[in-house]
């Protein structure tokens, strides 16, 4: 299995598209930077509405490495989906597409194990995906706008909120947001990797996979009450931006914030089960599938 | 001609009235102008209906007439615009308004003299001041001051160590605010469904400031304000 992994990632090395991904992040993250760095006033005016007219606070040292982090990854966790299933998809696929599948079954490898080890790889290019993005959303903002408080805007119900979270509370949450981003990223990797079983080239399953990756969300945001009460708790996209839960302080009567609290942690734990049982039960379907797909058509 | 001496009699002792509470602030006056200057370090809570920010450990600085900065030396803290208004100097300030004493009313245990402040500036931005004074200690005790572009906002103070030069130990600053709402879409928030019922408005915010270590009359740069 050990063997069979390392030449899975040796091959996920050697496909030029693995790269897009990094350089697709580290373009984003740098242009993002830049225009933070040129004209970060601007989106603070935008997101603090009529309570700049009431309050005064340090705008400057609001921005920095933590907010934009946080920023960064709130619009790049959108777009990620499609960098993972452009590798995961490629897993089967792309061994029908090469004429290689063949031959890989023709070795002493059970397809189970195939399928495991080819998962396996997907969710490790998944870490080292996020990793990337750690070092240039997280460490390199650190570097360009230093470290400080950490101010997070959020929209509950009807409500919006400012949320202060001291610096010295925010690089645990970040840790945690990041695991739980590998999680719910893997659960694309496990559905790109079911929907390669069923094609002879990657370009559908990539495809596939974006599709329903935005459908999903679409519906998951789209806030019909028939909806949220029948549909949206079935969807793993309604789980995806449960990292940010990391970041939901927890708050006293007086709405004081509690340092090193979370506002709900059950809700994310629970999502985060309901995404590991994504996990299984896709990876399940896609050994049950594999097994029975026929290879010499 | 009993009924001229009545009304005379009574048109005197309002006059008399008018002058006790004109003295009354000049001595509270005179009693906050002990101090040119100073510098204090504070904890500021700040409880605001849309804002979730923990206690800040504050530095407070003053110097007169009316410069007032409240700076976080280790981070970020949301600062109401109005809470300049927390140095009385500002609301006694000049003779640019009439005094008229409303009586007394008890603020806690304390028996205080209610004096309403009318600006004779009919452009001015404060409508109204009223304020309730210890006459024992010559020192404020509660402001209510209405504004006619900045809504209304309410001191109250609780003295201690530094009550010979008015300054507080403990101030609670009341004001409005209006309604935040961030543009719909930017966010994408993570729906945790936990109870998503609009909280109940209140449109007061409130900070409370506790003040420490003051450091009176040595002098406070003016960079410090810039």
């Amino acid at each position: 299995m050990w063997r069979l992994l390392q030449i899975e990632l040796f091959k996920i090395s050697k496909r030029p598209r693995t790269y897009i991904a990094f350089i697709a992040i580290a373009a984003i993250v740098s242009i993002f930077q830049f225009a933070f760095k040129a004209d970060g006033q601007s989106y603070m005016d935008l997101m603090m509405q009529s309570a700049k007219e009431e309050f005064t606070f340090d705008r400057v040292q609001a921005i920095n490495g933590y907010f934009m982090c946080y920023i960064i990854l709130n619009t790049l966790l959108i777009q990620v989906p499609i960098l993972v299933a452009l590798i995961a998809a490629d897993s089967i696929s792309g061994e029908a597409n090469m004429g290689t599948l063949r031959l890989l079954l023709s070795k002493p490898v059970s397809r189970t194990q195939l399928i495991i080890v080819k998962f396996a790889a997907a969710t490790i290019f998944t870490v080292f995906l996020l990793l990337w993005m750690a070092v240039t959303a997280l460490l390199l903002s650190i570097v360009i706008f230093g470290t400080g408080d950490m101010l997070v805007f959020r929209t509950k119900g009807e409500d919006s909120q400012i949320m202060l979270i001291t610096q010295d509370d925010v690089m645990w949450r970040y840790y945690a947001a990041f695991a739980y981003a590998t999680v719910a990223l893997t659960v694309i990797a496990a559905l790109s990797l079911l929907l390669s079983i069923f094609a002879e080239n990657s370009i559908g399953p990539i495809i596939a996979t974006v599709c329903i990756v935005i459908v999903c969300t679409i519906i998951s945001n789209i806030n019909v009450p028939v909806i949220d009460r029948n549909i949206k708790p079935f969807l793993f996209t309604s789980y995806l931006v449960g990292w940010k839960g990391f970041f939901y302080i927890g708050t006293r009567p007086d709405g004081s914030t509690i340092k090193g609290s979370l506002e709900n942690w059950p809700a994310i734990r629970k999502s985060l089960l309901i995404l590991l049982a994504h996990i299984g039960v896709i990876v399940g379907a896609s050994v049950l599938v594999f097994r029975r797909k026929d290879i010499l058509s | 001609m009993k009924l001229l001496i009545a009304v005379i009699l009574g048109f005197c002792g309002a006059s008399l009235q008018a002058q006790d509470a004109d003295g009354l602030i000049k001595k509270v006056k005179a009693k906050i102008d002990l101090v040119n200057n100073y510098e204090a370090d504070g904890i500021m809570k700040t409880n605001v209906t849309f804002l979730k920010v923990p206690e800040a450990q504050v530095k407070i600085y003053f110097k007169k007439p009316n410069l007032l900065r409240i700076k976080n030396e280790k981070g970020i803290s949301f600062v109401p615009k109005g809470a300049v208004s927390i140095n009385l100097n500002s609301i006694v300030s000049g003779s640019q308004y009439t005094a008229i004493d409303a009586g007394y009313d008890n603020i806690g245990s304390v028996k205080t003299r209610v004096i309403k402040l009318l600006p004779t500036d009919d452009n001015a931005d404060v409508v109204l001041s009223t304020l309730y004074i210890d006459e024992a200690s010559l020192v404020i005790l509660k402001a209510k001051t209405t504004t006619r572009e900045n809504g209304s906002y309410q001191l109250e103070m609780i003295y201690g160590k530094y009550i010979g030069y008015g300054l507080p130990d403990k101030l609670t600053f009341t004001f409005n605010t209006k309604d935040y709402k961030l543009p719909k879409g930017v966010t994408f928030d993570f729906d945790d469904g936990s109870n998503n019922q609009p909280a109940q408005k209140n449109k007061n915010g409130k900070a409370e400031i506790s003040f420490s270590n003051y450091t009176i009359n040595k002098g406070v740069a003016d960079s410090i304000f810039k």
